[in-house]
C-alpha cells in the first residue's frame, strides 16, 4: 500500500500508468460518447411535454453533473498540495481546471438551447444558471491565476486556496433548485426513492453519464501527462523519451 | 430508430434547430480537449528532441575542432 503512495509521487511511473489507461480508456470513451449520443438521438421516443427538444438532457445533464465532480477532484487536490505539498495534487489541479470549465460550458450551452423552445427564453439569471455561471469563472480563473505567476510554486498555492474558496458555490448549485423555485427544474434522478424519469430515457442517459465521466478522466490524465512532461524536461527520463518520440 | 425519415429527423418536429447545434458544438468541445494535451506533449517532446539533437551535434564539431 505504501509503496503504491510512494510510487504516485514518481513522475516517471505517474506518466507510464496514465499512458498505459489511457490506451484503452480513450477509444472505451469515444465509443461510449458515440453509443449514447446515437441512442438518445435516434432511438428514444420523444417527451410527452417537451418534444423532440429533451434530446438535450443527454449532453446537458453529463456534462452539469461531471463539471461539479471535477470541481470536487480540483479541490481535493487542492487541498492535498496545500497541506501536504505533494506536486502531483499540484499537477492534477492544474490539469482539472480547463476540463472543468469545458464541460461547465457545455452545460451552459446546451442548456440555452434547450431553454428557448421549453421556457422561451435562451438565459434566466435564476439561481441554478447564475451558480454554474459562478462555476464557470471559478474554473477560467484558475487557469488565469495559474499563468499570471511567474513562481510556479506561488502560483500552485493562491489557486489551491482560490478553488478552495470556491467550495462555497458546490452546495448552492445543488441545492438552488429546491431552494429557490425557478424556471430551472429540481433533478429528476435520486439516488434515494423513486426517478421521475422513464427507464427507456434513464438508461441512455446513465451511459451519457458514465461516458462524460471517462472522458473527464482521460482528460484529466492527458493534461497531468502533458504537464508532467514540461515540468521534468530537464530529467533523464523525459530526454529519454524525447529522443525516442520527438524525433521523426 | 424513432424517426420515419432523414428530413424528420433533422427537423426534429421544429426542434432540430436546438438539437443539432447543442450536439455539434458539443462534439466540438470534446474533441478539443482531447486534442489539445495531445498536441502540447507532441509539441514538447519535439522541441525537447531538437535541443538534444543540437547540443549533441555542437559537442561533436567542438571535439573536431579540437583535434
Amino acid at each position: 500500500m505504501w509503496t503504491f503512495f510512494h510510487k504516485l509521487g514518481s513522475p516517471p511511473w505517474l506518466y507510464a500508468i496514465a499512458g498505459a489507461i489511457l490506451r484503452w480508456l480513450v477509444p472505451l470513451t469515444l465509443a461510449a460518447l458515440v453509443g449514447g449520443m446515437v441512442w438518445g438521438l435516434l432511438f428514444t421516443a420523444p417527451d410527452f411535454r417537451q418534444g423532440n427538444s429533451y434530446r438535450i438532457i443527454y449532453i446537458h445533464v453529463p456534462a452539469a453533473v461531471v463539471a461539479l465532480a471535477a470541481y470536487y477532484v480540483m479541490a481535493i487536490a487542492g487541498a492535498v498540495s496545500l497541506i501536504w505539498r505533494i506536486k502531483m495534487a499540484d499537477v492534477a489541479m492544474k490539469a482539472a481546471a480547463p476540463v472543468g470549465a469545458a464541460l461547465t460550458f457545455i452545460a451552459l450551452f446546451t442548456g440555452a438551447l434547450w431553454g428557448k423552445p421549453t421556457w422561451g427564453t435562451w438565459w434566466v439569471w435564476d439561481a441554478r444558471i447564475t451558480s454554474m455561471l459562478i462555476l464557470l469563472f471559478l474554473y477560467l480563473g484558475v487557469v488565469a491565476l495559474y499563468e499570471s505567476f511567474d513562481n510556479k510554486e506561488a502560483a500552485g498555492k493562491a489557486c489551491a486556496v482560490l478553488t478552495l474558496v470556491g467550495m462555497v458555490n458546490i452546495p448552492i448549485i445543488y441545492k438552488s433548485v429546491d431552494w429557490w423555485y425557478s424556471l430551472h427544474q429540481p433533478a429528476s434522478i435520486k439516488f434515494t426513492g423513486e426517478s421521475t424519469i422513464d427507464a427507456s430515457m434513464l438508461y441512455p442517459l446513465m451511459l451519457m453519464i458514465a461516458a462524460f465521466y471517462a472522458l473527464f478522466t482521460c482528460c484529466l490524465l492527458m493534461n497531468m501527462r502533458a504537464e508532467l512532461l514540461q515540468r521534468e524536461s530537464r530529467t533523464a527520463w523525459v530526454r529519454k523519451l524525447a529522443n525516442k518520440e520527438g524525433r521523426r | 430508430m424513432y424517426f420515419d425519415s432523414f428530413h424528420a429527423l433533422l427537423t426534429m418536429n421544429g426542434h432540430g434547430i436546438y438539437v443539432w447545434p447543442a450536439y455539434l458544438l458539443t462534439i466540438f468541445v470534446i474533441l478539443a480537449v482531447l486534442i489539445a494535451p495531445m498536441r502540447r506533449s507532441n509539441r514538447l517532446l519535439v522541441q525537447l528532441a531538437g535541443e538534444i539533437r543540437r547540443t549533441e551535434s555542437a559537442t561533436v564539431s567542438d571535439v573536431k575542432g579540437q583535434r
